[in-house]
């Protein structure tokens, strides 16, 4: 098996959840998740549209800032990224701050999209490499976006899976919880329980997640390299090994 | 229109206390113009992010010019944490108006309809909602009977905007170009305040491929020419953001003292950035 880094494996493990998928919209100072979103349309053979925010050779709006907004209320967004200062077991994301809001101990920058994109986009993949129990938390301090909504709420999108520095999770939105799916290569289960500040499903056929074969890698260091070096020269260059 | 002027004579026209709607960063952020309406010690503002905010946010939050803020975000991007925001808004110096981005440009979209608010799908059960008194959970009222909560967003009507486009011409006609919010935030605002790169020779309108990212002088109240009007930060196909200045100012930004003196040297001593 070929050598590969952390980032390569989370750049395929992401690829894999974004198979399918017409047109990926990516924010802004994202290059794991735009690396994965690149290396899907590449798997695609170009049939899949990426959109990556800060990227004018990637982005076709020209309508405004409320153009991706309006596009993933018509349902032509298909996938999205979400971090979160804090993500809990109901898929909460907290981006405002830590503590009793509004003066919070840490303050953060907002919101931003979050809390319509996540009623919008049907594969909202939550990324967060840093996976302690100070970040997964039983309850977020605020809700930038809820994770789940009652049946009378009209909601097409929301969490679709959650992919840390140690494992990746689904989310079932009936019963608003996760489930581990597999688990990277240099981690175990127990790790991420303890790592893990809220309770999760742990799927029967529980797997290790997959490395990225050969010519992924190539793709990745290569082609999916030289594309992303455009919005993020040093992740490119220092990460994916990229001459620029 | 009231014509070219200076930059000076520009921020002259936004009295104290108003509500100031202005563009997120990479789209025509006026900072020439920010720089010359701190030096006049401007008070009391009430700011509209459209839809976000950064380094001119950052500043005039950090200079004790801000009242209120409406945002959906507050930052400095890759530079890192906008400090001052953080820092007003922990010590509660300022009144925030949590948002959502396609909030704010709903709002704005609601006054440039003449329409009371509009409504938005999503945003229920955030607490950005249970934190907006304004903002108001209404049933569909043309489903009949099924329940449909919607949420319906007040219109958001800013006595100016300011903002910088790459050129206008004598008529006062403005070349937007692509920035289509810089549109809605004209239509949207009582007075409309432009910075330009340079004055085009000619009328806008006569060329159909410029006419179509033109706006109006009907919209637009005042013009000042203000070359690299966007720096530090860049304005697309015309220059990139100063990245050294940027990360000097980030870490300006993370103490009272330290922004002090940032404001001293770069913007109350001299007009070079």
């Amino acid at each position: 098996m070929t050598a590969f880094k952390k980032e390569e494996l989370l750049i395929a493990a992401m690829a894999r959840l974004l198979r399918g998928t017409r047109h990926i919209a990516v924010g802004v100072s994202s290059p794991i998740p735009a690396s994965a979103a690149l290396l899907t349309r590449r798997l695609s053979g170009g049939s899949t549209r990426v959109s990556i925010l800060g990227d004018p050779s990637n982005t076709f709006w020209s309508d405004g800032g409320k153009e991706l907004f309006d596009c993933a209320a018509q349902g032509r967004v298909d996938a999205f990224f979400f971090s979160g200062a804090q993500i809990d077991g109901s898929a909460n994301i907290n981006l405002v701050g830590i503590g009793d809001y509004p003066q919070s101990k840490v303050r953060f920058g907002g919101s931003y999209g979050s809390a319509f994109l996540y009623y919008m986009i049907p594969r909202i993949i939550l990324f967060r490499p840093d996976h302690n129990a100070r970040v997964l938390v039983p309850k977020v301090d605020f809700i930038s976006a809820a994770g789940t909504s009652p049946p009378e709420v009209w909601r097409r999108g929301g969490p679709h899976a959650l992919v840390t520095g140690k494992g990746v999770f689904s989310f079932d939105r009936a019963v608003g919880r996760f489930t581990l799916e597999s688990v990277h290569p240099g981690s175990t289960m127990e790790e991420i329980k303890d790592a893990t500040g809220f309770s999760f499903d742990v799927a029967p056929d529980l797997k290790e997640t997959e490395p990225p074969d050969a010519e992924t890698l190539d793709l990745i260091r290569g082609a999916v390299g030289g594309e992303i070096a455009a919005t993020y020269p040093k992740f490119a260059r220092e990460t994916l090994g990229v001459a620029t | 229109m009231t014509g070219w002027t200076s930059v000076d004579e520009l921020v002259a026209q936004i009295p104290d206390g108003s509500r100031l709607a202005l563009i997120r960063d990479g789209c025509g952020v006026a900072m020439t113009a920010t720089r010359a309406l701190l030096r006049r010690g401007v008070q009391g503002l009430e700011l509209v992010n459209v839809p976000t905010g950064g380094m001119q946010t950052d500043l005039l939050i950090g200079a004790g010019c801000v009242a209120e803020l409406e945002t959906s975000g507050v930052s400095l991007g890759e530079y890192g944490a906008a400090g001052r925001f953080a820092d007003a808004v922990q010590r509660g110096a300022i009144t925030l108006k949590e948002a959502t981005c396609p909030a704010i440009h709903a709002g704005l979209q609601a006054t440039e309809k003449g329409a009371p608010f509009l409504p938005l799908r999503g945003i229920l059960g955030s607490d950005i909602l249970r934190f907006r008194s304004d903002w108001r959970v209404i049933d569909n009222p043309l489903t009949d009977g099924a329940a449909d909560p919607i949420v319906a967003i007040p219109a958001i009507a800013p006595d100016v905007a300011l903002f910088h486009c790459p050129m206008a011409d004598d008529a006062g006609n403005v070349w937007v170009g692509r920035e289509r919010d810089l549109v809605t935030m004209a239509h949207a605002a009582q007075t409309t305040l432009v910075t330009v790169e340079r004055r085009y020779a000619g009328n806008l309108y006569d060329d159909a491929t410029l006419a179509a990212g033109t706006l109006s002088s009907f919209y637009v109240t005042a013009i000042a020419e203000a070359a690299e009007g966007c720096k530090p930060l860049g304005l697309p196909n015309h220059y990139d953001e100063d990245e050294g200045h940027l990360r000097a100012y980030a870490e300006a930004s993370r103490s009272d003292a330290t922004f002090a003196a940032y404001l001293d040297q770069h913007v109350m001593r001299t007009e070079v950035a």
